[in-house]
């Protein structure tokens, strides 16, 4: 019987990839563990091994192929003697999985209210007319770093695997070909260590850019960045400051469990001394990231694995930097303020998207810098639609969203038409099981049905 | 008064990526030379046990010298010793092509280092504790942990002890003593070094192993740990796996002017050594030497174990992209399975046709265990643990608010 042989994911983020090389051809017998093929990553070259025993009948999908999406059938494994010819069929099978049908009626039902209009707000960041050119997160940073060492060679970047591997996620692409070993330094795994020498080097008048592989390995060094960094310019009477920035992914990628997988967002936001950033779309890391370099002060730029891929438009512009302390409100509406920032965007702008089918119009709010955070935009929404709700991925208590309600009762008590509700990710460690993982995080089901609570729908 | 610019120096490994692999610096003394001293032996007068290397199956495949002087080890166990080798070795090659179905998400493996781990378990009593890091399954395998289980684990499906909550290849088992592994790199280490003190407070029996690979003794964790079972000579083994590469970093990046890690020991106090990570029957040997001192309270003993990591980190690494793709191949101290075959051979005690056999008897074995193992489910499909779990073991008892978290997620 004919097998299809799937793209493979080589990953647990890995979505597409490039099938690089062909090491077979059709009508050859494989035997299992034989290497059919390399394959590209985001993040590597790889090959790719058979499982079964067979005869490579048909090759779907031609070498040299860029963005073959995971599980498409790329080739087709038959029997001895078996016709290829057969092949088409399982994959026509596999093709219609669109919406559940459920999903139909339900929609229909409520949109007797009527859709709203969607206004989507354009960013006060940079000129009206200015051109865009489409980058992914990942190269938007690697273009912030790039562009401020280029303007001033006292910045630095260090960390685990930033030199000749190119950062585990590959952020400093091409930053060790560029600016040699001293500004692109690979170190020993000592977070410890590393954020220690970055401090000294800043209190000695460096700007480095300290790359953690993952924010949760910043444990190990968070006496630096909390007794050092963070406290030194008070303690020492203005005398001694230190501008650094300290970046990496943060929060729950896929399948990376507990240790790998928490939003650090709430804890640094109180830590007074720092400055914390985390951007949602590439425009703002790249601007953000860039002020950051710049800022006197240390900053904790907390990015996010799943976004790195994600692509968004950029200005073309030889410099612009975006300040600290501005909230970007990315759709306008009337109804309710939905208040997100990092990752959290993704299910806000998804809810909007939904609830605008039925009726509501959310206005959504991405804080972009938590220290300084933007009150002022927040209070003017929820002085319009008299409603809250607040996404993000970190955990309940402590968290942003319980911040930004404190701060709505005190400013804005009497306009309030419902109670502020606060989306967060479970009070549970992250689990590593797909099902487990995927209850844990908030949802754009939970967003959505916060919303319709708060607007008594 | 003259200046100097002053300059720094960065280390780099001898070849790159293009380049033909290149072990001419790295020294392989002869087989059977180094001195088997007595187990009370001061610091000092085993110096040279951290610069050179224990060796005792030579090039064709004899044992010798005085590491080599094991009477009680018979030829059944060597063959257990070849068996628990291939066996690991096997269970790797079939959960790598599992990764790439994407049944987990996930997966490390050993390939080149089976000897350290299950070759050091054999020194082990029941009730001893390993605090692991990524490639010391062979610690499960040869304590005889059933392989279907470590399938469930890898799997996160409803036969997985940890209930879904790990990562691929972070297994844990208080019975078989093996700890967890963390994911934050080295703190196993000091952690060891507790377990060590708190049995020897507790006026038990029982030691400890830690491990940890040559890139993360860069931690401060590693520091700390020689320091507090230096100072209260706590009865653990402490083992360095040095297999040359930390994913693209090579070992000489944490290492740095040392000669090598087991030196590492001799500004604690600690009796050091430095033994042929591929020869199975010295690492039994230095495995005994350190256990024995640990029981008999004559504190610490330092590993450094010399393997090399033939395949990629995990299977999301591509080590041709740091380091010439035919090194392992190149690598001098050879293949530990193959040495320790050739041991048996020479010593009548094996045969190229029981070994082809042996290797098929294994394979069919760790297929049938990842059969069953599949047969309750996998990372994307079949039985998984239940999110009635999930809010388990936060607390030692479940507070209200997670009970109410838990039922409005419907259980």
């Amino acid at each position: 019987m004919a097998t299809e042989i799937l793209m493979p994911a080589l990953s647990p983020t890995m979505e597409e990839g490039t099938l690089a090389k062909w090491l077979v051809k059709e009508g050859e017998t494989v035997k299992s563990g034989q290497i059919l093929a390399e394959i590209e990553t985001d993040k590597a070259t790889m090959e790719f091994e058979a499982v079964d025993e067979g005869v490579i009948g048909k090759l779907l999908v031609a070498e040299g192929t860029a963005g073959v999406k995971v599980n498409t059938p790329i080739a087709v494994l038959i029997g001895e003697g078996e016709s290829a010819d057969v092949a088409p069929a399982p994959a026509a099978a596999a093709a219609p999985t669109a919406a559940p049908a459920s999903a139909a009626p339900a929609i229909a039902t409520a949109a007797a209210a009527g859709p709203v209009e969607v206004k989507v707000s354009r960013s006060p960041d940079w000129p009206e007319g200015t051109a865009m050119k489409t980058m992914t997160m990942r190269e938007a940073l690697r273009e912030a770093m790039a562009e401020e060492m280029r303007g001033n060679d006292r910045v630095y970047l260090m960390g685990e695997e930033v030199g000749e591997y190119q950062g585990a996620y590959k952020i400093s692409q091409g930053l060790l070909d560029e600016f040699g070993p001293k500004r692109v330094v690979d170190t020993p795994i000592t977070e410890h260590g590393f954020a220690g020498i970055a401090v000294g080097s800043a209190m000695a008048g460096l700007n480095p850019i300290v790359e953690f592989m993952t924010f949760n390995f910043a444990m190990q060094a968070i006496d630096h960045l909390l007794n050092s960094a963070a406290k030194t310019l008070y303690m020492s009477g203005g005398q001694m400051g230190c501008p650094i920035v300290f970046r990496g992914p943060n929060g729950a990628a896929a399948r990376v469990g507990a240790q790998h997988s928490q939003d650090y967002a709430a804890w640094y936001a109180q830590i007074p001394g720092l400055k914390v950033v985390m951007p949602y779309s590439a425009s703002d890391a790249k601007g953000l990231l860039k002020q950051a370099i710049r800022d006197p002060n240390p900053v904790i730029f907390l990015e996010n694995e799943i976004l790195y891929g994600k692509s968004f438009e950029v200005p073309v512009l030889d410099d612009f930097t975006i300040p600290f302390g501005k909230a970007r409100i990315w759709r306008e509406g009337t109804d309710v303020t939905i208040v997100s920032f990092g990752i959290g965007m993704t299910y806000a702008l998804e809810a909007a998207d939904k609830l605008a089918a039925d009726g509501i119009s959310a206005e959504v709010i991405d804080l972009r810098t938590l220290r300084p955070i933007d009150y002022d935009t927040v209070l003017a929404s929820v002085q319009k639609t008299n409603r809250c709700v607040t996404v993000e991925e970190g955990w309940p208590v402590g968290s942003i969203g319980n911040h930004i309600s404190a701060t709505i009762m005190m400013k804005a008590f009497d306009y309030l038409d419902a109670p502020v509700i606060n989306l967060t990710g479970k009070d549970v460690p992250m689990p590593y099981a797909a099902n487990l993982e995927k209850l844990a995080l908030v949802t754009t089901a939970e967003v959505v049905e916060a919303v319709k609570s708060v607007c008594y729908r | 008064m003259t200046h100097t610019a002053l300059s720094l120096r960065f280390a780099a490994p001898d070849v790159r990526p293009g380049a033909a692999p290149d072990f001419s610096q790295f020294q392989v003394p002869v087989a059977g030379e180094m001195p088997r001293p007595a187990i009370d032996a001061t610091p000092e007068t085993l110096r040279d046990l951290a610069f050179g290397m224990i060796r005792v199956l030579d090039d064709t495949g004899q044992a010798v010298g005085p590491w080599a002087d094991m009477p009680d080890l018979t030829d059944d166990m060597r063959r257990e010793g070849l068996r628990h080798m291939l066996k690991l070795r096997a269970y790797d090659a079939r959960m790598l092509l599992a990764q790439r179905q994407q049944k987990p998400s996930f997966y490390m493996q050993h390939l080149g280092e089976e000897a350290v781990s299950c070759a050091f378990q054999r020194a082990l009593r029941p009730g001893d504790m390993n605090f692991p890091t990524y490639r010391q399954a062979g610690l499960l395998i040869a304590s005889g942990y059933p392989v279907k289980t470590m399938m469930c684990q890898v799997y996160g499906n409803d036969g997985d002890p940890v209930r879904g909550r790990q990562l691929p290849v972070f297994y844990s088992s208080k019975e078989h003593g093996f700890f967890s592994i963390s994911g934050n790199l080295g703190t196993q280490y000091i952690q060891a070094v507790g377990w060590a003190m708190g049995s020897a407070i507790a006026g038990d029996d029982k030691i400890a192993a830690a491990w940890i690979g040559d890139g993360s003794t860069a931690e401060s964790d590693f520091h700390a740990a020689m320091v507090f079972a230096s100072t209260y000579r706590a009865p653990v083994v402490l083992n360095i796996v040095n297999n040359q590469w930390a994913i693209s970093t090579f070992q000489g990046l944490a290492r740095g002017g040392a000669g090598s890690f087991a030196a590492r020991g001799h500004g604690f106090g600690i009796p050091a050594l430095r033994v042929d990570g591929n020869d199975y029957l010295a690492v039994l040997a230095v495995a005994r030497w350190a256990t024995e001192r640990a029981r008999a309270n004559l504190g610490p003993t330092l590993i450094e174990h010399v393997t090399y990591r033939a395949a990629g980190h995990s299977t999301s690494d591509d080590p041709s992209a740091y380091r010439p793709s035919d090194e392992d191949a190149c690598w001098p101290l050879g293949d530990p399975v193959l040495r320790l075959k050739q041991h048996l051979i020479a010593r009548g005690a094996w045969s190229a046709e029981r070994h082809i056999q042996a290797e098929a008897e294994v394979m069919a074995e760790i297929a049938a265990a990842q059969r069953k193992a599949e047969a309750i489910g996998t990372l994307h499909s079949g039985r998984r643990p239940s999110p009635a779990e999930m809010f388990d073991d936060v607390y030692a008892e479940m507070p209200p608010h997670l009970r109410r978290q838990r039922q409005q997620a419907g259980f």
